[in-house]
């Protein structure tokens, strides 16, 4: 049996997008050009900016898109090391951003740079589940303060941020409010209206549609600066010639979204319940990393003390079952998580950890497949595992 | 270039990954002749090596082991564990992390340092052997040397960065800060750093 349950990382594509993509490969045309093939890749281009813009309630003009979310997340932190006044009038004055400690690395490893490039970054802590402290956060706030940049979804534990009392608060200094919603648009509603941000990120890869192009909404009037120049593509906010099969596949898996998001949801969360009451009960010594219910339906972050993370995930592998881990062994960095060592886990459940992530194409046999199957696993590496050895770490609790 | 579904590590550890031989069952150290323990849970793996020694030829007669750790942490003790039985103590002192890569088919970088600290344990378990026996001159202790004076950086230390991936004296001092007070132990520093290079990477 072939169970994939690594949809955070990536998800296959829904069939509809395939047909729409499909039908889109004859149409090569260029939309900057002028003539019939330019413009029919300009109309569809546009339509499908139309069909995301609606999606997420901005304007067609709100949306740039990118070539993941990645890029759109470099792009809307790079806006601020600008120091030209001529560009983002009153940013060389508030000159820092605040952001959390349990961001994508795409969004830390920015901030790395950017702090090398004279701005200042400081980070929001976390408490057990994964949610940031508005009080923190306000002590925070202040005239220097340039950008706040807070993921809506985390993509290891799945906790939701209340980006809605955030973005409020963030305006009340005069900051600019960005989220990095790639786990979170398609998954569960969001209205950047609603919301009230200034930048949101989202990509479609995550979502049944293709890799490599993504979204950036920018609300109408606020400063601007492209990452890629070079072009006057997206309004000049992105130079480089379209993606159009991409852009055109992305649009069609927002639509298949919109009509399936909401009851997949309800189904997810009760499969969700199923797999933590399965393994709470088949497994001793165990932890659920993230929030119990402000969280995503189709994530659950479990961790094992005793067992290695890249070792239950290639033990898994063998059984045909794909999920991911936040153990440092299967990344190449000696670190674990940095997003459960953010939530106060040790390094060891730290280094135990897997995440399952289900997604449209889950079902409950596959659950009940895993659910089978873990604990077996897991007994096997903890038996020649030293933690639970005379003196060893878990000798007490066996 | 990885083929397509193959995984990053060879045929030979994952064969030691699936079916890990010598597993130690139970808890009883005491039934064994020496007994050594390397690494934490807090780091990611800890391993412990446990040996059966045939006392007048000095040869390992059984070696057995727990490891708390990834594919290539549990593949490393279990092939070390096959590979030093029926080896002179001596012998088995002298393997070293690279013999053990090159048994298993060769270890990605990040990894190495799996073999190390197997390698480690086993050491452990030998002078553990000697101890218990009354042979305390025989014990081979690795005393760490202090490299840079001012930011007390042992030659330990540095075999540990270019395991971890420092390959140049920069990437070295980012690691450890080593060398970035008064800088006098530089050059002493730079001929470990060839020489863990050497021996861990053949680079």
């Amino acid at each position: 049996m072939k169970v994939y349950l690594d949809n955070n990382a990536t998800t296959p594509l829904h069939p509809e997008v395939k047909k729409e993509m499909a039908a889109a490969m004859e149409m090569f045309g260029n939309p900057s050009s002028m003539h019939a093939w330019g413009r029919e890749a300009r109309a569809n281009v546009e339509d499908a900016r139309h069909k995301v813009a609606r999606f997420i309630g901005a304007d067609d003009q709100e949306v740039v898109f990118v070539g993941s979310g990645s890029e759109a997340n470099n792009t809307v932190l790079s806006l601020f090391v600008c120091a030209s006044s001529q560009c983002i009038p009153g940013t060389s004055m508030r000159n820092a951003i605040i952001t959390t400690k349990i961001e994508h690395p795409c969004v830390l490893e920015t901030s790395e740079c950017l702090m090398h490039r004279g701005v200042n970054v400081e980070y929001l802590d976390v408490d057990q589940y994964g949610r940031i402290d508005l009080d923190q956060l306000k002590g925070m706030l202040g005239d220097h303060v340039g950008l706040v940049s807070v993921m809506m979804a985390n993509n290891e534990i799945g906790t939701l941020q209340d980006i809605r009392a955030i973005t409020e608060m963030v305006h009340e200094s005069g900051a600019f409010m960005h989220t990095d919603a790639v786990q979170a648009v398609g998954k569960i509603p969001v209205d950047v209206r609603d919301l009230g941000v200034d930048f949101l990120t989202m990509s479609a890869h995550k979502i049944y549609g293709p890799k490599g192009v993504g979204a950036l909404f920018v609300k109408k009037g606020i400063p601007y600066c492209p990452l890629i120049r070079g072009g006057h593509q997206e309004k000049g906010r992105r130079a480089g010639t379209e993606n159009t099969l991409g852009i055109l596949g992305m649009a069609r898996a927002v639509e298949m979204r919109a009509l399936e998001m909401h009851e997949e949801e309800a189904r997810l969360l009760v499969m969700k319940e199923v797999l933590r009451k399965g393994i709470e009960e088949r497994i001793d010594d165990i932890y659920f990393n993230g929030h119990p219910t402000e969280s995503l339906a189709g994530t659950l972050n479990v961790s094992f003390p005793g067992a290695e993370g890249e070792s239950i995930l290639l033990y898994l592998d063998l059984e045909g079952i794909a999920v991911s881990t936040g153990s440092a062994c299967a990344s190449g960095s000696l670190d674990p998580s940095h997003v459960l060592l953010a939530t106060g886990s040790d390094a060891e459940r730290a280094h135990g950890s897997i995440r399952i992530s289900m997604g449209r194409d889950t079902t409950m046999e596959e659950v009940e497949y895993l659910l089978d199957v873990l604990p077996g696993i897991i007994s096997r590496i903890r038996n020649m595992s030293t933690a639970y050895i005379k003196g060893g770490a878990h000798a007490a609790s066996r | 270039m990885l083929q397509a579904g193959e995984w990053a590590y060879s045929e030979t550890l994952k064969e030691h990954f699936m079916n890990p031989k010598n597993i130690m069952q139970g808890e009883d150290t005491d039934a064994f002749d020496g007994v050594g323990m390397e690494g934490n849970l807090q780091c990611g793996d800890q391993m412990m090596v446990v040996i059966k020694v045939d006392g007048g030829k000095q040869v390992i007669t059984d070696c057995q082991w727990k490891t708390y750790g990834c594919a290539s942490a549990i593949a490393s003790t279990s092939i070390l564990s096959e590979m030093v039985k029926g080896m002179t103590l001596e012998q088995a002192f002298n393997v070293s992390p690279k013999d053990v890569a090159k048994e298993l088919g060769g270890l990605p970088d990040n990894k190495i340092h799996c073999s190390v600290l197997g390698d480690k344990a086993l050491r452990a378990a030998i002078n553990n052997y000697y101890v218990r026996n009354g042979m305390e001159d025989k014990v081979m202790e690795e005393k760490a040397k202090i490299v840079c004076q001012c930011m007390s950086i042992t030659d330990h230390d540095i075999e540990e960065a270019v395991l971890e991936g420092a390959r140049t004296y920069f990437e070295l001092q980012e690691r450890t800060k080593l060398g970035t007070v008064c800088g006098q132990c530089k050059d002493e520093a730079e001929s470990l750093l060839d020489k863990f290079k050497h021996l861990h990477f053949g680079a």
